[in-house]
């Protein structure tokens, strides 16, 4: 296990979309039964996070406390529940992934690099003129005609489904493609990422009142529970809770979670898919700037990035964990 | 006055019918205001593929994008200063951003609402969806191009807005002069004047032109171009300039605010286009910098000078400002 960790955490250049871990090829094929342990899929959040990092430093501004928190999560959904081909973006029995606080992309972009959507060396071209990242998410729809698969233009980067940006947004697109897709009687699955302060978008709640009553059991909404957001603490700026109460009365079949604990992440994303009545909300208490001690809990690393030494430090500590046994 | 009267809201919910039974992947949205935006013929033909948001504008939108990237083709319908204020935001973002075939549907557009007042007027919705990168701007005339622009939007790909409204108006479009996206209607000609419009105007155009031609009330023959420029954008430039190099005088007459509408869009081409057609007269009519209020549709044309005499007036002040000039 330490040999696997060492060369995880400090080891050679991956090669995508087949990846070597200890002396185990694997192939990120979901659909062909090929599923990562789950003390993989900590590595692997280890791994997406030191590409957070790597990556903010290079493009000088952007998010780091949000997308840190979120490893986690985009690790056991991309690596132990997603059905998702990155060598066929536009595989049709894909299930999606919807975006919506888009400012948490870099952890969105280094999850799909980890899976070999795209070249991992295409992450340092963040916010940089030109690239396919983005500062938030721009997809362009295709223009093809009469095709009920939602096909990428070949200009996107591959494996997003959406734009994303302006908080409050994802969420109707969400239930947008989950209402196409049951009107198609199609069984893929839709899965929407959405933050906490994000929730004090008015657009939300109409959202949280469609779906509830048009028995979307396709859908899957989880908010990064984090408590910060750019003007200080979420409580303190504008009191969210009890947000349990709030959306369990709008008729929503809603999970708290530990949203660092990869086997409750993956047991209630299954849990939450197998629940037929309806959408599904999955709170995922996080931390915000998780595993970099000087980012951890602090609204200030909202939006801003690290230094050079900065990254130095947060690098060290997610190389030794402070010392903590990761998969314990 | 003329028998052959109709809405363009009827013409839309005409063609929703006939687009729903061709095209499986058509799906009409609508916040609240089914019948009088007239989706309820499609809600009874096809009830699976309507969907009631009730009352909420950016969700709807939301929801249509979603749908549209699943390859349906969502038409979300409210009336227009619902529809276009509030969900403004979704519209530029998660719509025309990503290039998303979402069509928008905005009624009770213009003064000609009448009734309801000014909360319910839209008359600065052209404005805002002109401005919007990709967004294609469609005003039609009568209940027939209405009919015409629906089924056309229904076939090109990406964001879309239709302005429709619930004023009878004569039928002033040949239905044989099939509606093309970008392809003005030239329906008066003359050398004397030019007269861009669109939307429930274009009839009150047409009228003017056909009994200023004949020199009638006491009129010099004024002979003149009236330009039906359904499509706002992407503007037809070519008709516009060909017709203004012959013409010489313009108006551009509009239910909408004066700043950002159909006559800023005319002007945004003259001065990129021809520096000898800078010294062209102009008067822009429209909305000037107001709100509307409560009265019938014929009323409110006269108060805020949309009428018949209203037009009549300005065309013989442009036409003898151009005529002095030449001198």
């Amino acid at each position: 296990m330490k040999k696997m960790l060492a060369q995880a955490l400090t080891g050679k250049k991956n090669q995508n979309p087949h990846r070597q871990i200890g002396n185990k090829v694997h192939i990120h094929k979901k659909h062909l039964n090929i599923i990562h342990t789950r003390d993989e899929i900590r590595a692997l959040a280890t791994l997406i996070r030191k590409e957070i990092v790597l990556m903010l430093l290079e493009s000088g501004s952007g998010h780091s406390a949000g997308p840190l928190g979120m490893a986690d999560v985009f690790a056991a959904l991309y690596f132990g529940v997603l059905k998702h081909d990155p060598l066929n973006p536009n595989w049709e029995d894909r299930d999606r992934v919807i975006l919506s606080n888009g400012h948490i992309c870099p952890v969105l972009y280094a999850t799909l690099a980890e899976c070999g959507y795209f070249p991992k060396s295409e992450l340092k071209t963040l916010r940089k003129i030109d690239s396919r990242l983005q500062g938030h998410p721009h997809y362009l729809a295709n223009k093809i005609e009469n095709s009920d698969n939602a096909i990428s233009h070949p200009e996107n980067l591959p494996g997003i489904e959406n734009t994303s940006g302006p908080l409050g947004q994802g969420l109707s697109q969400a239930i947008g493609v989950a209402t196409a897709l049951k009107i198609s009687q199609k069984p893929n699955y839709v899965y929407c990422l959405m933050s906490d302060g994000e929730l004090q978008e008015g657009q939300n709640w109409e959202a949280f009142l469609y779906a509830a009553n048009k028995n979307l059991n396709n859908l899957t909404v989880l908010i990064d529970r984090n408590g910060i957001q750019i003007d200080g603490y979420t409580e303190q700026i504008l009191p969210l809770e009890s947000i349990v109460n709030k959306l369990s009365s709008f008729n929503w079949n809603v999970y708290v979670i530990n949203g660092h604990h990869v086997d409750n992440i993956i047991d209630t994303l299954e849990k939450s898919k197998a629940h037929r009545l309806g959408p599904s909300v999955i709170i995922c208490q996080t931390t915000p700037g998780k595993d970099v001690d000087f980012m951890e809990n602090l609204p200030e690393w909202h939006g801003k990035t690290p230094n050079k030494k900065q990254t130095k430090d947060a690098l060290e500590d997610l190389r030794s964990l402070r010392g903590r046994i990761w998969w314990e | 006055m003329n028998k052959n009267l109709g809405t363009t809201r009827d013409g839309f919910g005409k063609a929703l019918i006939e687009i729903g039974t061709k095209n499986a992947q058509a799906i009409v949205l609508c916040a609240d205001l089914t019948d009088s935006m007239r989706a309820n013929w499609f809600k009874e033909e096809f009830p699976k593929r309507f969907l009631e948001m009730g009352v909420q504008e950016e969700n709807m939108v939301g929801v249509a994008t979603g749908l549209s990237l699943e390859g349906k083709i969502p038409f979300a319908c409210s009336y227009s200063t619902f529809l276009i204020n509030n969900a403004l935001g979704p519209i530029r973002s998660s719509v025309c951003y990503s290039n998303a075939n979402v069509k928008l549907i905005g009624g009770h557009a213009g003064i000609t609402t009448g009734p309801d007042g000014a909360t319910h007027q839209a008359l600065e919705d052209i404005a805002t969806m002109r401005v919007l990168p990709n967004m294609t701007v469609i005003v039609p005339a009568d209940q027939e191009e209405a009919r015409q622009a629906t089924h056309a939007i229904s076939k090109m790909i990406g964001p879309c807005y239709l302005r429709i409204g619930k004023y009878e108006v004569p039928n002033s479009t040949n239905p044989d002069n099939k509606f093309e996206i970008g392809k003005a209607k030239m329906i008066h000609e003359g050398p004397d004047i030019t007269i861009v419009t669109c939307g429930n105007l274009v009839h009150i155009a047409k009228e003017v032109a056909e009994s200023m031609c004949q020199g009638k009330d006491g009129h010099r023959d004024i002979c003149i171009d009236v330009i039906n420029m359904h499509t706002i954008k992407p503007i037809d430039k070519e008709t516009l300039l060909k017709s203004l190099k012959k013409t010489r005088a313009l108006i551009t007459f509009e239910e909408h605010q004066i700043a950002g509408g159909l006559g800023s869009a005319v002007l945004e081409v003259i001065t990129t286009s021809d520096p000898e057609l800078l010294s062209t007269p102009v008067i822009m009519m429209g909305i000037n910098d107001s709100f509307g209020q409560s009265g019938s549709s014929s009323q409110l044309l006269e108060h805020y000078n949309l009428d018949h005499k209203s037009l009549e007036q300005a065309i013989i002040k442009v036409v003898s400002l151009k005529r002095r000039k030449e001198k």
